[in-house]
Formats: C-alpha cells, sequence, structure tokens
C-alpha cells in the first residue's frame, strides 16, 4: 500500500501525525513537497523593476530560490525525523496542484490538512491548492486538522448575530 | 514634430527597451551613455544643455552613490542578519506578528536606506524569517517587495526619484520629510493591513500549530538564515552600522538647517562605516568599489541627457497641456494619478524625468505629489511597470507562474486607494503649514 503525506509550511506535522496513526505497518509512506512558494518570483519582479540596477549576482530571487530549495529540503527532512518509520521523500515541481494530483495516480492513500480560513464554519477551510486536490485527487483522501486542539471537537456554530464569513481577519 | 523630437524619443525608447528587456545581460549604461553622447553630436541637445543637465544631475548620482555603499556595508557590518533575527524573536512564531515586524523593518529599511537595500538586500532576510519560523513566506516577502515602493515616500535619500525631484522641491531635508510623514504612516498602516486581510489564509496556518511540533526545522533553518547574510565573513556586530546610520540621518537635519548639500553627510557616513569595516577586515576596498554601482550612476546621469533632449525639443509644449497647476486638491490627485500612470507605462524613473520640467516652478506641492504617483504607482504590478511586465510576461510565456493574476489583483486593489489616502494627506499638510 501507498501512502502519500503532503508536507507543507505550518500543516504538515498533522499530516505526518495522521499517517503514522493510519498508514498500515506495511505501507510505504511517501513524503511529497512543493519545490517553491512565490517568494523568489515575487523578490525577482521587485528587482526587475529597478530600472538601471541589473548585475549578475544582485537579484535576490535568485538567492531566494537558493534558500526555498534548502528550506524544503529541511523541512521534508523535519517531517521524516517526525515520521519514524522508514519513509520516502520528493518534492514537485510546476503547479503544486496539479504535480499532486499527477503524484496521487498510483496512490491508495493521501493525506493533507485543512489549510483554508479555520475560524468559521463554511466552504473555506481548504486553500486554493487543497481544495483542487481535493476535489479531483484519483485515490482516497485522509483530510486531517493542522491544530489538534480541534482534530476531536467539532467547531462550534456560529452565535446568532455574528459576523459574516466575510468580516475582518483575525489578525488585521 | 522635429526631426530632433523624434531622434531624442527614438534615443529614450532604445535606452528603456534596453534598460527593461536587458538583452544578452548587457549593461543598461552600456547602451544609455553612447546614445546620450550621440544625441549631443548630432546637435540634438546642445552640448551646453547637455552639460548643464549633468552638472545638475552630479549631487543626486553623488547622493545616490553614498547611500547605496552605506546600504551595501550595513550588509556586511550583519545589520540586516541581526534585523532578521529580531523580527523572528518578537514574533515569537506568529505568521501575523511576523508580518508586522516585517512591514516595520521594511518602511524604515526603505526610508533610510533606499528601496534598492529593501529590495535586493532585505527581501531575502524576510524569506529566511519566515522559513525560520515555519511560516509560509508569501505574505511577508510580497509586503517586503510592496514596502519598498510605498514606504519610499518619507526622505529625499528613500528612493531615487525623491532624489531627482528634491531639488525641485525647493524645501529642505526636514520639511520635506515633515510633508511626507502623514502619507507615510497612512500607507504604511494601510500595507500591513492590505496584506493581512488579502493573505489571512496563508497568515493563519502557522499560528495555530504546536510549536513544539515545527521546531525540528530550526536547526536546518538556521542553516538557511545564513545563505541569507554572510557565512562567509567573520561574525560582525551591527551595533556599529547601526549606530553610523542613525548619526548620518541627523546629519542630514542639520546640514539641512546649515544650509549644506545633504550629499556629503551621506558620503561622510558611507566612508566612515567603510572605514570601519576595512579596519575590521570584513569588506574589501574592491567590495566597497563595486557597490558603488558605477554603471548604474552612469546609466542615470545618460538618462537624464536623453530625458533633457525630449523635453527640449519639443514634448514639453505636448504634455504641458495635460498636467495642472496649483496645489489644489484636484490638481494634486491629478498630477499623482498621470504621475503613476505614466509611472506604470514606461518605468518611475523615466516618469519622473519627464514630470519635473512642467511642474518645476509651481511649488513643492505638485512635485511631492507626483512622487506619490511614481512611488506608489509600481505596486500595480509587481515589477514596476506595464513594460516590464509585458517583457517578462512574453519572456516567461512557457513557465508556469501560479498566483499573479492573484497579485495583480491585490495591486489593483490597493494602489489606487494608497494614491487617494496618501494625496489626501498631503494636501492636508499643505493646507495646514501654508503650502510648500
Amino acid at each position: 500500500m501507498a501512502v502519500l503525506v503532503w508536507v507543507a509550511e505550518g500543516t504538515w506535522p498533522a499530516c505526518v501525525d495522521a499517517a503514522a496513526q493510519w498508514a498500515p505497518p506495511a505501507a510505504e509512506v511517501a513524503l511529497l513537497a512543493a519545490a517553491a512558494g512565490q517568494g523568489a518570483d515575487t523578490a525577482h519582479g521587485a528587482f526587475a523593476g529597478l530600472l538601471g540596477r541589473g548585475r549578475a549576482g544582485r537579484d535576490p530571487g535568485a538567492r531566494i530560490a537558493a534558500m526555498e530549495v534548502a528550506a524544503v529540503a529541511a523541512m521534508l527532512d523535519a517531517a521524516q525525523a517526525r515520521l519514524t518509520r522508514p519513509s520516502t521523500s520528493r518534492t514537485l515541481t510546476g503547479r503544486p496542484e496539479r504535480a499532486l494530483v499527477e503524484a496521487a495516480a498510483g496512490a491508495d492513500l493521501l493525506v493533507l490538512a485543512r489549510d483554508g480560513d479555520l475560524e468559521r464554519l463554511g466552504p473555506h477551510s481548504l486553500g486554493p491548492v487543497t481544495r483542487f486536490v481535493v476535489d479531483h485527487a484519483p485515490c482516497p483522501v485522509l483530510l486531517v486538522w493542522p491544530r489538534r486542539p480541534t482534530t476531536t471537537t467539532l467547531p462550534p456554530p456560529p452565535a446568532p448575530g455574528a459576523p459574516a464569513p466575510s468580516g475582518p481577519p483575525p489578525g488585521a | 514634430m522635429s526631426l530632433g523630437l523624434l531622434a531624442a524619443i527614438a534615443a529614450l525608447v532604445l535606452v528603456l527597451a534596453v534598460a527593461i528587456a536587458r538583452p544578452r545581460n548587457i549593461p543598461e549604461a552600456a547602451v544609455a551613455v553612447p546614445l546620450a553622447l550621440a544625441l549631443v553630436a548630432l546637435r540634438v541637445l546642445p552640448a551646453a544643455d547637455a552639460w548643464a543637465e549633468l552638472r545638475s544631475l552630479a549631487p543626486v548620482v553623488a547622493f545616490l552613490a553614498a547611500i547605496l555603499v552605506l546600504g551595501q556595508l550595513c550588509e556586511d557590518e550583519g545589520l540586516f542578519a541581526a534585523a532578521g533575527g529580531g523580527m523572528a524573536r518578537w514574533s515569537a512564531g506568529s505568521p501575523t506578528r511576523l508580518l508586522t515586524a516585517v512591514v516595520a523593518i521594511a518602511a524604515v529599511t526603505t526610508a533610510v536606506l533606499s528601496l534598492d537595500a529593501t529590495v535586493v538586500l532585505l527581501t531575502p532576510v524576510v524569506f529566511a524569517t519566515a522559513a525560520r519560523i515555519g511560516a509560509r513566506s508569501r505574505p511577508h516577502v510580497y509586503a517586503c517587495t510592496h514596502l519598498a515602493n510605498s514606504a519610499s515616500l518619507l526622505l529625499p535619500v528613500s528612493n531615487l526619484t525623491n532624489l531627482l525631484a528634491f531639488r525641485a522641491t525647493g524645501l529642505g531635508f526636514v520639511r520635506f520629510a515633515g510633508l511626507m510623514a502623514l502619507p507615510w504612516v497612512l500607507l504604511v498602516v494601510l500595507e500591513r493591513l492590505a496584506v493581512g486581510r488579502y493573505f489571512r489564509t496563508d497568515l493563519a496556518m502557522a499560528s495555530g500549530v504546536d510549536v513544539t511540533a515545527v521546531r525540528p526545522t530550526a536547526p536546518a533553518a538556521a542553516g538557511v538564515r545564513g545563505d541569507a547574510t554572510s557565512e562567509r565573513r567573520p561574525a560582525a556586530a551591527p551595533g556599529v552600522a547601526a549606530a553610523v546610520v542613525g548619526v548620518t540621518l541627523v546629519g542630514f537635519v542639520v546640514a539641512s538647517t546649515m544650509g549644506v548639500d545633504p550629499a556629503w553627510v551621506a558620503a561622510a557616513g558611507a566612508l566612515g562605516l567603510a572605514g570601519h569595516a576595512l579596519v575590521r577586515r570584513r569588506v574589501t576596498a574592491g567590495t566597497v568599489g563595486r557597490s558603488l554601482n558605477l554603471p548604474f550612476l552612469a546609466f542615470v546621469l545618460a538618462l537624464g541627457v536623453v530625458v533633457r533632449a525630449v523635453i527640449d525639443t519639443g514634448l514639453s509644449t505636448a504634455v504641458g497641456a495635460l498636467v495642472p497647476r496649483g496645489s489644489s486638491y484636484g490638481a494634486l490627485l491629478l498630477v499623482a494619478v498621470v504621475a503613476a500612470v505614466l509611472a506604470n507605462v514606461v518605468n518611475n524613473l523615466p516618469a519622473i524625468l519627464l514630470l519635473l520640467p512642467l511642474l518645476a516652478g509651481h511649488g513643492a506641492g505638485p512635485v511631492l505629489a507626483a512622487l506619490i504617483g511614481v512611488n506608489v504607482g509600481p505596486n500595480l504590478t509587481y515589477v514596476g511597470s506595464l513594460a516590464t511586465l509585458l517583457w517578462r510576461r512574453i519572456a516567461r510565456a512557457h513557465d508556469s507562474e501560479p498566483g499573479l493574476a492573484e497579485y495583480h489583483l491585490f495591486g489593483a486593489l490597493t494602489v489606487p486607494a494608497s494614491i487617494v489616502v496618501a494625496t489626501s494627506a498631503l494636501w492636508a499638510g499643505l493646507a495646514l503649514t501654508g503650502g510648500g
């Protein structure tokens, strides 16, 4: 049995713990992470916008791209260490949602975490990437909560007169 | 339209095209300088006028050089790495608190050491810090690059556009900062609120995660942080760099009240810190010389000459009618919008160079409004101008660029509001203090 675990910033410990709990002892566990976020692209774009400064070796996008590779590798290492059983790890390239669905083609189980708005009830508890993967995954999906206290309790319904889901964010 | 104007416009288009597309990584100056010389040789621009333009740009370029060196020395002295450590500690593992720290540090860095320092030196540190606390770095990196533009209003040194326009405002260093202070504060707060709202799911993600669970990444992420700073240099104490920057800032104020060009203060600060770093062997004379970025300085001078040729050969009469005069609220807002549009079509450097002669002589208000436009406007696209964006889209048409539409939507939502808020604050400041 092949079990895939989606490793992403903030949510991976819950996914790894779920894999440790639910994957049969004989299952082959593979940890997958996306190659990069958009930090490198953003920094590269900002540098490109600085007219006249172009010079090899100054592009912060290149430095961030190198750091992204190292950060993803570190995250996968940490996830493998946390799993405490044999596993393989792989970095996916391209659009993460498509790469993940394609990677899941031969799998028997895919472990994912909710990564959307977890504060309110409603359809937004999945981020865009996770939403796409849940919609199109070719294998069974194990969807877990990233926060331990809420994994066993149903979120309470909103109080009467509570603000609509489009209210201000908690941190703003 | 005269033949001279056509030649000047053709030269400007070519200079900008090469600067934006950078075919075969040719330095921008390698095309701009010969074209500027050619315009003078062909008598499109009289040599005396070209010389006058160079002389008026010389203090600006000297100032720019000093600030570029100062920023790089702060990096060499470990000031940005220390800022990363400070941000990580203050965040206490919360991506939302980290965003607030990033906004504050990016705003101050941009104001004091210019947007170049924020984009080139601070952004990698911001990424490393986000990775270090296990956060999704997208909102933090994005806020940092956004603030490099919108927080570059405050001081004449914050942006090359400000340096170019500083003299045309007729203001001293302190008065310039005083009038831009309220717009700056409002823009920084606006960016924090907008990024916090727009990226709220990314920001919420790590905050609920058991912190002990994230801890295993810390040693590896610390190695990541080393990439951002300087694994090859000896450990540096950034206290001296911070002190020199602080003293230089005070020096700007003192020099301004005494009628001394603040460029001298910037040069003194850069030389002082360079001397300190050289004695401690953290830098060499060669690395300090490279951080001067002489090709960039030559590019600025050449661009100034080419734009001067475009204006003198007749464009000012054509465009002059489009630019309103006076410091009424409507006029200021219109100037800011025109400047923002122009900055997005070409880029903000040629935009401010083209606008300055048309705005000069009408008080500080219109020039400051134009600076709001050219400094905030580039956030509309994430690459500074539509020209750059088009080039990048063509060049990278086959790459996957997830989320670009998202970024452009964010820019389209924030930039118009930012321009209105900042211009309103500028107008209020001018009205309260009796004009420029």
